[in-house]
């Protein structure tokens, strides 16, 4: 049984190694955050703060266009996951009706877009063409069903005992009935996950907003980072301690992200296992 | 469980009328797919057949299907420009090196996640493992940014002063690595799944015919999850030509371009920022048509050798 042994500690060191390269860039970029500039530039900022400074939390809290920008991404996600959810539960569940005539059309309809898509021009053209450029429209509506995660729910919904929704039927339940007072009751897990997914994806997005909102008072919280990131904008549209914007200036983007990042962080670990079974399902059953 | 509300008001429908009440449920459930539908043909049908742009010569403020036939100019411009050529190199490298060291990692890490019997460490493993799938892709830049500056981590490490996202050699080591950190351990999820299902007799039997660990592993839990394992590469090979787009657009700059600058960076620069909107269109075109190509072939030969296939 030695080698079983050998294999237990080479297994436990490389597991350690996954573990502590996953966690050093979030506790890197904290310290940065926490850290005094001087210690930031001279490389010395490693796990803890050095220098513990909060003036680059205060500067940046107290820039109104990050405000802005934050409530805009709350906003964005809330109205965009329930469009998404609405019509991927709406479709998933037509899509898990095997006697449905026409259903493998429709299925081929979503999964086609899995492999071939406009492309950014057409997609980018259409979307100026119908006048949805700087309006929360151009953000929500383009991404509204992801494919895979229909996937997932259909595989869920067929997952469920027939004889429920027929019994629901006999009973004098129409379909509107029955997807409302039947089926969803039982899918709260899916749901859930759903809800999950797309919340994520929406506050995470940056790309979309990047593309088709000019004005900066619209933007996510993620397009003024990705602005602060790439020097494009200087953070403090506000700042007014001028001696010290240069010099916190560093560790404003660490700051930035720590706060991005804070909501994720946070009920991560509530949720961790939802998206986990999300995911299973669909894993063992799609 | 649940309970009906209702009691049935009449007896249950005879067979013809049970008929007609399910075609007239049907139509109950068309009606749901109708804002679907719409979306689905607004949003990703519409811009396929807007490619059209691609053969077309696009005016501002003119059709959004362009307004005269130019044939194949656009394409016979990207053919014969070099920036292309380098972009479609990069594009093939990049992709083809993310495939390689991205594809196999997460099996490997599922692998040995499963030979851990304290549940609790593994789920830990596991719990930190998937977090920076959680993260936008703004905030690992922003954090690639901050290991690799002049200041950060990586040169501290190393005692050196390199400026590694300006330089070009450096920057498809940066991406993919950054891609296996955010990755990886998402990336074990189905395959975790997957084993979650192998028949423990096999490796009872496995054991009495004298396999040890490592014969196990390779006789029994590989061919187990081998489904799993070839969905999964059609899948990557079908996104091939599609390396993260976002990510290169965040990491690179014009120092970093003769190895960073890839097909959708190049397209975006030309089409959207410099607005040749039908050149931009017929390279967008080509890249998705190798796409499609290379997913069918990849489907194709898989069902052909193994029997596992998407379709």
């Amino acid at each position: 049984m030695t080698g079983r042994k050998v294999f237990n500690v080479i297994n436990a060191v490389v597991l350690s190694a996954v573990v502590v390269v996953t966690l050093y860039p979030f506790l890197n970029i904290v310290a940065r955050s926490l850290s005094s500039e001087e210690e930031i530039i001279a490389g010395r900022v490693t796990l803890l703060p050095r220098g513990f400074d909060l003036t680059t939390y205060r500067l940046v809290m107290s820039d109104d266009l990050f405000w802005t920008n934050y409530r805009n991404t709350v906003v964005y996600t809330v109205v965009a996951t329930i469009i998404s959810i609405v019509l991927t539960t709406c479709y998933a569940y037509v899509l898990s009706k095997h006697h449905l005539r026409g259903r493998g059309v429709l299925v081929g309809i979503a999964v086609f877009t899995m492999f071939f898509s406009g492309g950014l021009i057409p997609n980018y053209v259409l979307v100026s063409g119908l006048g949805l450029r700087n309006t929360i429209w151009a953000v929500v509506l383009p991404n509204a069903i992801n494919v895979f995660n229909l996937l997932v729910m259909k595989a869920f919904f067929e997952s469920l005992p027939v004889e429920l929704e027929e019994q629901a039927a006999v009973d004098g339940l129409g379909t509107y009935g029955i997807l409302l007072r039947i089926v969803l009751p039982l899918s709260k897990a899916i749901v859930a996950t759903m809800l999950l997914f797309y919340a994520v994806a929406y506050w995470n997005s940056w790309f979309t907003a990047f593309l088709y909102l000019d004005r900066a008072d619209l933007f996510p919280v993620t397009v003024y980072l990705r602005n602060l990131i790439a020097g494009a904008t200087d953070a403090t549209s506000t700042g007014s301690v001028d001696t010290n914007v240069a010099q916190v200036a560093a560790n404003i983007k660490a700051v930035t992200m720590v706060l991005t990042v804070v909501p994720i962080l946070t009920v991560y670990p509530f949720v961790q296992r939802y998206f986990v079974s999300g995911v299973m399902l669909g894993a063992v059953k799609g | 469980m649940v309970t009906l509300t209702k009691a049935p008001p009449t007896a249950p429908a005879a067979p013809p009328k049970r008929a007609r009440r399910r075609l007239s449920q049907d139509w109950q459930l068309y009606s749901l797919a109708v804002l679907p539908l719409l979306f689905f043909a607004v949003f990703r049908y519409a811009p396929m057949v807007g490619n059209v742009i691609a053969f077309r010569r696009f005016r501002p403020g003119g059709s959004m299907f362009g307004d005269d036939w130019v044939g194949l100019r656009y394409v016979r411009m990207f053919l014969a420009d070099p920036t292309f050529w380098q972009v479609f190199t990069n594009t093939l490298i990049i992709g083809a090196l993310t495939l390689i060291v991205c594809f196999p990692l997460p099996i490997v890490l599922a692998l040995l996640l499963n030979e851990v019997r304290i549940k609790r460490l593994k789920g830990f493993v596991q719990s930190v493992s998937y977090l920076p799938h959680f993260l936008s892709v703004v905030i690992v830049a922003g954090m690639v940014g901050q290991l690799l500056s002049v200041d950060g981590t990586v040169n501290a490490l190393a005692g050196t002063e390199i400026p590694f996202l300006q330089r070009p050699e450096w920057f498809r080591t940066i991406y993919v690595s950054s891609e296996v950190w955010q990755t990886v351990g998402w990336g074990t999820i189905l395959y975790l799944a997957a084993l979650t299902t192998l028949d423990e007799e096999l490796y009872d039997a496995a054991k009495i015919d004298g396999a040890g660990r490592l014969r196990q592993t390779w006789h029994v839990t590989l061919p187990g999850i081998r489904p799993t394992m070839i969905t999964l590469l059609i899948l990557n090979i079908g996104t091939f030509m599609a390396v993260g787009f976002e990510k290169i657009l965040l990491l690179y700059n014009p120092l970093t371009y003769p190895t960073a600058d890839v097909i959708p960076t190049y397209l975006y620069r030309l089409g959207v920022v410099s607005g040749n909107f039908s050149y931009g269109a017929a390279i967008g075109l080509f890249e998705a048509l190798i796409g499609l190509i290379l997913v069918f072939s990849a489907n194709t030969i898989s069902r052909r050798t193994v029997g596992t296939s998407l379709w």
